[in-house]
Parts: C-alpha cells; structure tokens; sequence
C-alpha cells in the first residue's frame, strides 16, 4: 500500500509562509492498494491537489471515506475535478448523521445549495454514488478492505481501518480520548468509566497491530485542559494509543492553524521527548503535504 | 382497533415525534445550553429525568441506520457512543418542540404520572442494587422505570377522548386502569410502550418490561422484578398515578426474590424520602396551566 498526504491542518486552510514546509491544507489522504484501487480519506480542501494530480490517469475509479462531516474534512469535494468529467466514478462513504436523521448524500447536497456553489449535482458527470454505512461495517474496495470504528468527536466520526494483502493503516479523522464525565465520588463515576473503558478497547483492537496509525494530534498536553470536550487529541495520547496497540509507525496530524512550521516542530520535539521513545517503541512522525508512505 | 399494527406503530411513532417534554428539562435544556461550556452531566442529569427526551434519544441511539454493535440502554452510553455535543443537539431539538402541557384533553394527570415515572425509575435501580446485582444493570432498571407507563401519555396525547373515558371507568371500579384500556381502547398502556420500544430497537429486556410490568404471570427475570416491586412501592408511597394504591392480599412478586415482607423490601431503598424529594423538585417546577 502507498500512503500520500495532500491535507494536514485542521478547522481552516491556513496557507502562508509559516506553513509552507507541512502545508496549510484541510485533511485529504489517498491510500492505494497493492492492486492499484483507489481509497481516498476525507476531502478537505487538499483534496484539490490530489485531484490535478488524477487528471493524468483518467477515467478514475475512486472510493471516498468521510470521517465526519466538520467542513475541515469535506471542503474540497465539490472541487474533485474528477466528478465532472464523464467516464469517472466516485463512491463516498460515511456515517449516518443523528441530529439530521439523514445519510452521507447530505454531505454533497449541503454544500451544492445554489447560494452557496453555482453547479448543480445533476451537472456532475461523473457516477457518484453514496453509501451509509453501518457502524463496524467492512467495505471492500478492491483488494482492500476498509472497517470503520465510531470514535469520539461532537458529530459521529469513524476512524477507518484499510486492511491489504496483510498490511494495515489506520486514520482516525477527529478524536478526543475519552474522559469521565463525573468526577470521582460522583454516583455515576464507575458506570461511566466501564463504559469508557469498554470503547477504548473496541477501539484498541481495531486499531491493534497497525504498520502506520494517522491520528489527530491537535494538541499539546498543556494545551489540552483548556480545549477538553473540543473532541481533538494530544500527541502524548497518540503516542499512548500506538504504543498500546503494538503499532509500527504513528503519523500525527490535523496541525492547528495557527501553528507555525518552527513552532509545531517545536512542540513535536517537546512531545517526543516528554514520552521518551525507546527502541521498541513506534516510530512517530508529523504529516506534512506531499509526504509519502510505502508500506 | 381496525387499523393494522403497522399502521397504528407508523401512527404512534409520529405522535411520540412531535410529543414535547417535560417543562423543568426544557428549561433546564435551554438555560445550561446558553453556556458552551456546560457541564456534560448536568446535562445528562436532565435529560434522565424526561420519560420522553429519554425515549426520543434512546431511538435515536438505537435506530437502524445507525446499527450501533450494542444496544444502547442509557443516557450516559448514548453520550459515550454518540458524544456529548451530539445529545445536546438531540435535547436542543426536542426541547424546541415546546413543553408538554399540563393538561389535556384526556384530563391525564402529566404531573402525577412524572412522580410515578421517577419514583419508580429511581426504587428500580435500587433495587437492583440490593436484590439483583449482578443479574441486571441498575443504570437499566432506572430506564425500564422511567419509561414503563409511557403507553399512557401517547394514549392522552393519541386518543384523549378515549382515555378520558378509561380514566373515569378506572376511577368507577378503583381497578388499575389497564383493565379499562382493554375493554375501552382494545390495547393497554404496556402493549403501546412495548411497541414502540420494540419498533425503536431497544434491548429486548427493556421491551419485555414494559410489556409484562402488570402480568403475574410473566416469567420472573431481574429487570421485571425490580420494575414490578418498584412500581407497587411506588403506588404504596401514595406516588401511583393512575393506578389504585396498593392493596394487602394483591399478589406477592418474585417472593423468592424478595421475600414476603414488604416493609424490609421498603427498608431496603434506602433514603427514600430523599428520591422522592427529587423527583418533586422535578416535576413541580415550571408546570405550564
């Protein structure tokens, strides 16, 4: 599999000189098979770029995991080239959203309202077609297959496991570990932490023996007290998750815009060195646009 | 009834659709949401005291489309699961509704039945505690108290004619009122809960509780236990809605289970004053006339 990073920031594209070495891109990540297929995670606005990019290999054939549907992660689908152009297919997967009580459709439709963008889905050319998916679903996407988890973030967001040939990623889109809600002594604070103890395990094993684990790293642990409930993670918790799960590589991502370049390797420094890495532990690095995985 | 199943669950999920809650936790809702950054269980502690916020979020928790790989059976799972933000946005919306009144064209009693329905939820869970641990949850036991009469306000709210006339016939003959349902409507109040809750996906435990909760007969399992004690302390405590207060010689429950004294049963809760204090406090405040 080959992993390729066209969208590292979070919340809004933040260009500019501060950003130019890691890029100031909303989330977009494509993943090929062995085979080839297609698979791409989030279309935030990197996934413009990724679409110029597809413009020399048409028609495409292309399968579109949306982790949750906050605009940092859907921007840039009414600008994927692709879907105007006959001949191209797009599948684009997601989750059910409860307060709507509507599919992932709704993801094109809201953004396609006339007032807000001039074309009409019906003056897309390309077969789009959409799939809500079921929480805990596998879908095969060729020689893939790709499992959704439900994590945690203020809408439904999936992280999304993608299986090949015996190498595995993982992308978790937004997630904040879990906390306790109640504080100890409170009469629900032992529910509450079983409960949360049996999620993070489901999502343990579905994250368990992954050769490269993406996951939201939007803040330092200093930072995080203050944006708790914000649904984002922390590089230490990251580093934890994949340590936990036996995972060879972490990728940190969903850089906050404000951060510069000097400044997130600043703190990416700080991290590593607050969670003392050893031999047997990941490899941990910061996505930047452009970076590229094979695994 | 000449209407098929189908037709009277599509009918009566509607009316639970657009069914407003309780005054205090729509004003509650709307107070502590004006925060962002309100606290998560207050929050939670709102929405468990609202038989119909709690319905409406446990469907929604449990739909379908959402194909959760565990049934979800309270408000705290549905806030892990679903995150907190996303079950505000749920109690937002449903408290947008509007509050339900007070009164109705069935002359049904909305404030007596929230007494009924906390108390009960709250001696539930207690009693598992104590008499069922280990075989149910508590946090369960609490839901299935909640909800067990809601058949009764969708009745108020679906047939209020109808039920105004089972609330006089079980005044007349001083018999619990779903023998009137039977005769007056053709279905009683344990039938409508346990179709929608069955419709909406809950744990079958949950359904089955609400169905057997005035069936002797029903097979014992712990959560009917304690909902079926819960209820008649509940209704010996002078907190029984439209039921009769409890009566010595009504059959004993689960006696294996609890003995044959009632009063060390009662004992067990507890403070009780102090869970029925609560449940005043909720139901009195803000009542719409």
């Amino acid at each position: 599999m080959k992993v390729r990073f066209w969208g590292v920031r979070g919340s809004i594209p933040s260009p500019g000189p501060k950003t130019i070495r890691y890029g100031g891109n909303t989330t977009c990540i494509e993943v090929r098979s062995d085979a080839g297929e297609l698979i791409i995670l989030d279309g935030g606005t990197g996934i413009f770029a990724l679409a110029q990019s597809l413009l020399a290999e048409l028609p495409i054939s292309a399968t579109v995991f949306i982790t949750h549907t906050h605009w940092d992660h859907i921007q840039g689908l009414p600008f994927f080239t692709p879907l105007y152009i006959p001949g191209n297919s797009l599948r684009l997967c997601g989750a059910h959203d409860v307060v709507t009580g509507t599919g992932i459709e709704q993801v094109m439709s809201v953004q396609l309202q006339y007032s807000y963008f001039p074309v009409r889905e019906a003056e897309m050319h390309a077969r789009i077609e959409y799939q809500t998916l079921r929480v805990g679903a596998t879908v095969a996407v060729g020689d893939a297959r790709v499992t959704n988890t439900i994590l945690n973030h203020p809408v439904i967001n999936l992280g999304y496991r993608i299986d090949c040939n015996g190498k595995s990623v993982f992308f978790t889109g937004d997630h904040e570990p879990y906390f306790n809600i109640y504080e100890p002594g409170d009469e629900d604070y032992a529910e509450y932490q079983t409960l949360i103890e049996g999620k993070q395990r489901t999502i343990d094993e579905a994250v368990a023996g992954c050769d490269v684990l993406i996951a939201d790293c939007s803040f330092t642990t200093a930072e995080y007290p203050a944006k708790r409930g914000w649904g984002h993670g922390t590089f230490a918790a990251s580093i934890e998750l994949a340590r936990r799960c036996g995972v060879k590589q972490l990728v940190c991502t969903h850089h906050e815009p404000t951060r510069s370049d000097d400044e997130l390797e600043r703190i990416f420094a700080e991290a590593l060195a607050q969670c003392r890495l050893g031999p047997a532990d990941p490899s941990v690095i910061l996505a930047r646009e452009g970076l590229e995985i094979a695994i | 009834m000449t209407q098929t199943a189908p037709e009277i669950e599509r009918k009566l999920a509607i009316v639970v659709e657009r069914m407003p809650a309780f005054p205090k936790s729509v004003q509650k809702i709307l107070e502590i949401t004006k925060n962002i950054n309100c606290t998560p269980r207050e929050l939670v502690g709102i929405i468990e005291k609202d038989p119909v916020i709690t319905l409406k979020v446990l469907r929604v928790v449990n739909s379908a489309q959402l194909s959760l790989p565990n049934k979800i059976t309270s408000i705290n799972q549905s806030v892990v699961y679903l995150g907190v933000n996303t079950i505000k946005n749920l109690a937002l919306s449903i408290a947008a509704i509007g509050i339900l009144s007070s009164t109705n064209a069935a002359g049904f009693d909305i404030q007596r039945y929230l007494m009924h329905s906390l108390t009960t939820a709250a001696f539930a869970r207690q009693l598992c505690t104590v008499y069922a641990a280990g075989e149910a949850d508590p946090g369960d036991c609490y839901i299935a108290g909640l909800l067990h009469d809601f058949g009764k306000i969708v009745f108020a709210q679906f047939m209020p004619e109808q039920f105004r006339q089972v609330l006089a016939r079980s005044a007349e003959t001083r018999l619990p009122s779903h023998h009137a349902e039977q005769e007056l409507i053709g279905a009683d109040h344990t039938v409508v809960g346990a179709m929608l809750a069955d419709k909406w996906q809950f744990p079958p435990a949950l359904v089955d509780s609400i169905r057997s909760h005035h069936s002797p007969a029903a097979p014992a399992a712990a959560m009917n236990d304690c909902l079926r004690m819960a209820d008649l302390i509940s209704r010996q405590l002078g907190n029984g809605d439209t039921e009769p207060p409890y009566r010595e010689g009504e059959t004993p429950i689960n006696p294996e289970r609890f003995g044959t004294d009632l009063d060390r049963v009662v004992a067990a809760l507890g403070d009780r004053d102090k869970m029925i204090a609560e449940a005043l406090s909720f139901t009195q405040a803000g009542m719409s006339r």
